[in-house]
């Protein structure tokens, strides 16, 4: 084990090349520029989708009359945008113009005092070492022992690889750390999953219920449009939130349910919406099974028994179910996405699942719309061999309705232990911080040091890039070709992603490096085409498009396939369910021998002085992955701890004074972090922006700034029925000093 | 013809997508910025209201800045739109201290600078960029004199306040409540 401990590298060498490009970039931004002649519709600009976020809006890239980039403007006929991106997507300039970005490939090296840095390598000694290493890997463990933890366009690559070399071991922190529960309890409820965009009519819905969801200040654009525009047609919207979040500000109700209680609440708004004859009975007896059978089950659940679990009024929690009730079936309860809390979130979002069948919007206008998706080939490729061992090998048998690939599981996996015949070896990390993302970090490092081989592919220098073996810096999404992005949507679109400038430094992209570490393994087949043009311009003929004229319109719109977006009257639905029926009882959980309706457990309370660790979003960032880039840094470069100005006063507490956090298992974070006394927030809770507190020093904006929950996060709530990892378990205190500060 | 912008605060999340959309058209430079987002949060919990509206300049029809300035730099355009002509500008600063919405800032290069109200792209017809941006669609932008123009119809059809009246400067930026 210790021969293959990685010390973490900071990347130190690129420091003066980082000091040329800043001064450079200063310069630019400072001078007066105006956009070249023709403006918006001239030929100066390129279509592109982008890579911020998830949401992936397809957008132009301006430049100026210089020929450098200047901004980047949504494109009218997508879907995801209407034209309009969010300050994430027209902050994109900056992940371009970053100058501590990584800037040409790197190698660990153990000098002769035994310590560890990195070399600066060609692109041929990178591959040649990483085919290496992979055969190596192969012959001694099998090819499945290589993984792939993505997030972004890269993955498709990386993953055609590693399917090519042998390996279904691709996991994406998006599933088990993120949105997975609810697509389990969807699966279990209609026989279908949600997918992103998340196919909600919220611009028709009369009454939106968000549980926990903060739109607006998660900038899932489409969405915040939307909603947008339900708040001009009048509908009403329902927060339950322990905080006052900007959608609470625009509630006709806010909940502000007591942290881990969310289920009470649920199960007694089914109660008020079967016993007052809410629910939609045609609906009802017509599509859904197991209705008699909740009916018995939620009869305890009165507004009485939730107001003792969740602190909420009974006449709210009445009031609250009367509203939607009225607005059905024009209603969205909101499943939302980060939904991994308590480890009981796959049985919470089946709740969610449930109401909404009860209130008859699934397949309704202002419900949820029947999403359609284009069905694009692939280039021609050999058949993927099948994988000795699959992901689901690495899981041992547990999490059998994961429907995807956990990452939290492929990284237990890499730690030795007796009862798995398959230990992970190699990882290719590519676009995800793991550092930032996996909960527990120590488990993340642990893993890590069990490693032979961890590439990590990123355009930033990340928290995860110093545990690499290798570094591949990827060119940013406006300097590369991509895959095609094909989102489902209310109508099938693809929209083009093309470079609008050479990629700086020596940075590249990934579908180039995925191709030349194929080539190598003797791959090569996999990747027949010549140029990335020329397999675009291939598949999109077989769509009836081209690369010329996607080139032209950037986005394009196809007609439905699959009916109609709503159900009409009294139509035949077979959901993919084993009854054919929107399962309120779930037969699958029952089969796996779990609660086959949701059941409310209680969970730990914080000690005394010890408060719930919220965390969310703000609308200007995605996660830890921009807070360096000078744009959107430029509009918040730090986070505060929110705290309630009645626990600030116990504690002597002022604004903007810097504390330290420390959770339950005594970890103190690594940076302090200002306080924001506020009455938007409850008194047993706090609350921080995800995604600050970097702790690598290359990330010269963001390195210090704010505390990150990730640190923090050491108590992980297991999900039983799927795997995900609960991450709102944690509590935390406030600490004046450093105790290792109070030492030296 | 009387150029002025209504926004709605009760659509408005505080994105700030209006600060760096009107920052990469107008080469603003890192760290300044000609338009910026206000939150205020009234009451206590759990009774709360929270008010969010993105401010610029309110391009007044009595502008304190345009009468105070010594080389005539800052001035009236058509329809009403203040600006400052840069060469003009000695950077002073009297302008900075003269506005009551503190929307004026020293650029770098010594000159002062401010919300335009996107004329260049007013000219060609299009919407400031902050309008165009925006995924609330808060915003709306047009022709006080025109009663078919969005901002007219808006004001009609909407309660409305504006900033610091008091100061007698008649701004131009509308905030629908």
């Amino acid at each position: 084990m210790s021969n293959t401990r990685r010390d973490f590298i900071k990347i130190t060498s690129l420091s003066a090349a980082g000091l040329v490009f800043g001064g450079h970039y200063v310069h630019s931004a400072m001078q007066s520029k105006r956009l070249a002649l023709g403006g918006d519709a001239g030929p100066s600009r390129t279509p592109t989708y982008c890579e911020v976020c998830f949401w992936q809006c397809a957008g132009w890239v301006y430049k100026n009359e210089d020929g450098k980039i200047q901004k980047i403007t949504g494109n009218n006929d997508d879907q995801n945008c209407n034209g309009r991106l969010c300050p994430r997507g027209t902050g994109g300039v900056g992940m371009y113009y970053d100058e501590d970005r990584l800037k040409t490939p790197l190698m660990r090296v153990k000098g002769a005092d035994g310590k560890q840095t990195f070399k600066e390598v060609s692109w041929d000694e990178a591959f040649d070492f990483i085919a290496e290493k992979m055969q190596k890997i192969k012959e001694e463990h099998g090819a499945e022992c290589t993984a792939l933890f993505t997030h972004g366009s890269g993955g498709k690559y990386w993953g055609d690889m590693l399917k090519a070399f042998g390996s279904n071991n691709i996991a994406a922190p998006s599933y088990s750390q993120c949105r997975g529960p609810r697509e389990v309890a969807f699966i279990a409820t209609y026989g279908e999953g949600l997918n992103s965009p998340e196919p909600l009519d919220i611009r028709d819905t009369r009454c939106l219920v968000l549980i926990g969801s903060h739109l607006g200040e998660n900038m899932h654009n489409g969405q915040v449009q939307e909603m947008s525009d339900a708040i001009d047609n009048g509908a009403s919207i329902i927060t339950v939130d322990p905080r006052y979040s900007t959608a609470a500000s625009k509630s006709k109700f806010w909940l502000p349910i007591k942290p881990a209680t969310d289920i009470a609440l649920l199960l007694s708004w089914i109660r008020e919406i079967i016993n007052n004859d809410w629910y939609d009975k045609a609906y009802v007896e017509k599509y859904t099974y197991g209705f008699d059978e909740l009916k018995n089950y939620v009869q305890p659940f009165t507004p009485e028994w939730a107001y003792g679990i969740t602190t909420l009024k009974p006449h709210h929690i009445r009031e609250s179910a009367r509203e939607m009730a009225n607005a059905a079936p024009s209603v969205i309860v909101h499943p939302g996405r980060h939904v991994t809390w308590y480890g009981d979130d796959t049985q919470r979002l089946r709740a969610v699942a449930i109401l909404n069948a009860l209130l008859g919007s699934w397949g309704r206008r202002g419900g949820y719309y029947i999403p359609d998706k284009l069905s694009l080939p692939d280039y021609p490729h050999p058949e993927f061999p099948q994988p000795k061992r699959t992901w689901r090998d690495v899981t041992n048998g547990k999490y059998k309705l994961a429907d995807l690939a956990l990452a939290s599981g492929v990284c237990d996996a890499t730690i030795p232990s007796p009862d798995m015949d398959c230990n992970i070896k190699g990882w290719i990390v590519n676009g995800t911080n793991l550092i930032m993302t996996l909960p527990d970090q120590q488990k993340t490092i642990d893993a890590i040091n069990n490693l032979e081989l961890l590439v990590v592919v990123d355009t930033m220098p990340m928290e995860i890039t110093g545990y690499a073996d290798v570094v591949l810096p990827e060119c940013t999404y406006l300097e590369r070709w991509d895959d095609l992005r094909v989102a489902p949507g209310r109508n099938p679109s693809i929209a083009l992603r093309m470079p609008a400038a050479e990629p700086k430094y020596n940075s590249k992209p990934a579908y180039w490096m995925a191709k030349e570490v194929a080539k190598r393994l003797g791959l090569g087949e996999y990747f027949a085409w010549e140029t990335f043009e020329e397999k675009l311009d291939w598949q999109l003929k077989q769509v009836g498009s081209s690369l010329e004229e996607m080139k032209r319109i950037g986005v394009k719109n196809l007609p439905r396939e699959y009916g109609n977006l709503f159900y009409a009257e009294n139509e035949e639905v077979d959901f993919y369910t084993n009854t054919g029926k929107i399962e309120l009882y779930s037969t699958a959980l029952e089969a796996e021998g779990f609660d086959p309706f949701p059941v409310y457990t209680p969970h730990m309370e914080p000690p005394e002085g010890y408060y719930h660790l919220n965390y969310g979003r703000a609308p200007m960032h995605t996660f830890s992955r921009t807070a360096n880039n000078p744009n959107l840094t430029d509009l918040m470069d730090e986070n505060a701890v929110w705290v309630n100005p009645k626990v600030a006063k116990e504690w002597g507490l002022q604004n903007g004074q810097p504390v330290y956090l420390q959770n339950q298992d005594g970890v103190v974070s690594e940076f302090p972090v200002k306080v924001r006394v506020t009455e938007r927030i409850r008194f047993d809770s706090v609350y921080i922006v995800h995604g600050f507190g970097h702790a690598d020093k290359k990330l010269s904006r963001a390195y210090g700034k704010g505390a990150s929950d990730s640190q923090l996060i050491t108590r992980v709530l297991m999900d039983p029925i799927m795997g995900g990892t609960g991450m709102r378990g944690n509590f935390v205190t406030f600490l004046f000093e450093k105790e290792s500060e109070v030492q030296s | 013809m009387r150029y002025a912008m209504a926004i709605d605060t009760k659509k408005c999340v505080g994105c700030s997508d209006c600060v760096v959309a009107c920052q990469t058209e107008n080469n603003v430079p890192i760290g300044y910025c000609r338009d910026w987002v206000v939150e205020i949060t009234d009451g206590t919990y759990p009774q709360l209201e929270i008010e969010i509206r993105s401010e610029r300049c309110n391009h007044c029809e009595n502008s304190p800045c345009v009468r105070c300035c010594p080389t005539g730099a800052s001035h009236y355009e058509d329809g009403g739109i203040v600006t400052v002509t840069h060469n003009k500008c000695i950077g002073c600063g009297a302008c900075i201290v003269s506005c009551p919405y503190d929307a004026r800032y020293s650029h770098p290069e010594g000159y002062v600078d401010k919300c335009t109200f996107c004329l260049h792209r007013i000219k060609k017809g299009q919407q400031p960029a902050c309008v165009e941006v925006c995924p609330t669609k808060c915003m709306y932008f047009g022709d006080l004199d025109d009663p078919n123009s969005d901002v007219s119809k808006m004001l009609k059809k909407r309660k409305y306040k504006t900033l610091i009246p008091e100061a007698g400067t008649k701004p131009h930026v509308y905030y629908l409540i």
